[in-house]
């Protein structure tokens, strides 16, 4: 592997209840987090292949991880999304490469699907910084039930020299959606947005 | 006796490569579980609250079989643990007080023969505080290297009226422990201390 891994982090939240209405079966969402060394830190470099190619790495270790917190099968996910944070000593291109290139096939490959667009977010930032991960339905960009955040964190990343690279994974929207538009009963799945 | 009504659960578990020095062929997994609940005695002075401490037992339980689920299940690998609560601004500390007994008789429980005392800590706070969870050595708490900590926390959690119980455990001593003291191997089990 070329990332090199100082610590993974895996969080599983399900909502029972909200305003008291029980929210049935529970909404369920998990976010996996790697925190690795930058290997870009510190100076300036031109070339970021080798964050592309980690990106990949992390694109399937994470996405496993996420859906075996969930404990479903891959394309039972419903919706996804991906963020990362920089320590200080590193760029906001770094986040960007990590995340855009080569991370999205294999987590489509993990899911079996994903024809939308990965929602994602990034920052610079120090040990603690909170990272919200967008949302979104994987095969329908404009499923309005399942527009979300995540937020994760870790107080001891990133360090100045690391990357923290978060993707989420959910089986479910919102709680109690009642806000109208795309419902994921309607999805076509031809475009990845309706 | 006031029932439970559980809002939202969260499970988090790190896993530990490295710390900048060697990297372990066995990474340190620490893990924590939260629940959200309503805290029935929010705004206003109630005498009498210890009953409510008997009612918290059964969540006390499933939330660390729910930990060690995550962890692997396997008990004999667990050596730290620890607790603590963070009640919501329209309660009182002493409301976290009640998290002492449920929450150390529900990892005792599951993992059998636990000696030492459970550390905890607990406070006041607002929706997204942070909780630094103590950890010792669940048969020996005075064991140097097994003295750690957990951050733990929900963004949305606690609100005002509002309790987020947690629990935590770990799977060994820190990562780079090297600061002396007593030693795993040298544990009496006599008196949970030493």
């Amino acid at each position: 592997m070329k990332a090199k891994i100082r610590k993974i982090a895996v969080f599983l939240e399900e909502t029972l209840t909200e305003m008291d209405r029980p929210v049935d079966p529970p909404t369920r969402r998990a976010a996996a987090a790697a925190v690795i060394e930058n290997p870009c830190a510190g100076k300036y470099v031109e070339d970021l292949s080798e964050l592309m190619d980690i990106g990949e790495e992390l694109g399937e270790l994470l996405t496993q991880k996420a859906v075996a917190a969930l404990g479903i099968p891959g394309n039972a996910a419903e919706s996804y999304g991906k963020a990362a944070a920089v320590g200080e000593n590193g760029e906001l291109e770094h986040a960007a490469a990590v995340l855009h290139p080569k991370l999205g096939t294999p987590v489509r490959r993990v899911l079996g699907k994903g024809a939308a667009l990965i929602p994602s977010s990034k920052k610079r930032g120090a040990c603690g910084v909170s990272l919200d991960i967008p949302l979104g339905h994987k095969d329908a960009a404009f499923v309005r039930s399942h527009f979300d955040g995540m937020e994760v964190r870790i107080n001891d990343a990133p360090r100045a020299n690391e990357i923290v690279v978060a993707i989420a994974v959910t089986d479910s929207g919102r709680p109690l959606p009642r806000v109208g538009g795309l419902s994921k009963s309607q999805i076509k799945g031809e475009d990845g947005l309706r | 006796m006031p029932e439970i009504r559980i809002r939202k659960k969260l499970i988090l578990i790190e896993e530990i490569f490295h710390e900048g020095g060697p990297v372990t062929a066995t990474p340190q997994r620490r893990g924590a579980a939260l629940a959200v609940i309503h805290n029935p005695y929010a705004g206003a002075y109630v005498e009498n609250i210890a009953d409510f401490m008997e009612d918290l037992n059964p969540l006390g339980l499933s939330m660390a079989q729910s930990l060690l689920a995550a962890l692997g299940g396997n008990p004999s690998v667990i050596e730290g643990y620890g607790k603590g609560a963070i009640v919501g601004a329209s309660g009182e500390i002493e409301h976290g007080a009640l998290w002492h007994v449920p929450g150390g008789y529900a990892m005792r429980e599951l993992l059998g023969g636990a000696k030492a005392i459970v550390p905890s800590t607990k406070k006041v706070g607002a929706p997204g505080a942070r909780l630094d969870v103590p950890v010792t050595h669940k048969n020996a708490s005075y064991v140097r290297s097994h003295f750690d900590a957990m951050e733990v926390g929900i963004n949305d959690a606690p609100r005002a009226d509002e309790i987020l119980l947690a629990l935590v455990m770990t799977t060994g001593p820190r990562i780079h422990a090297r600061v002396g003291g007593l030693k795993a191997s040298e544990i009496k089990g006599e008196d949970g201390l030493r």
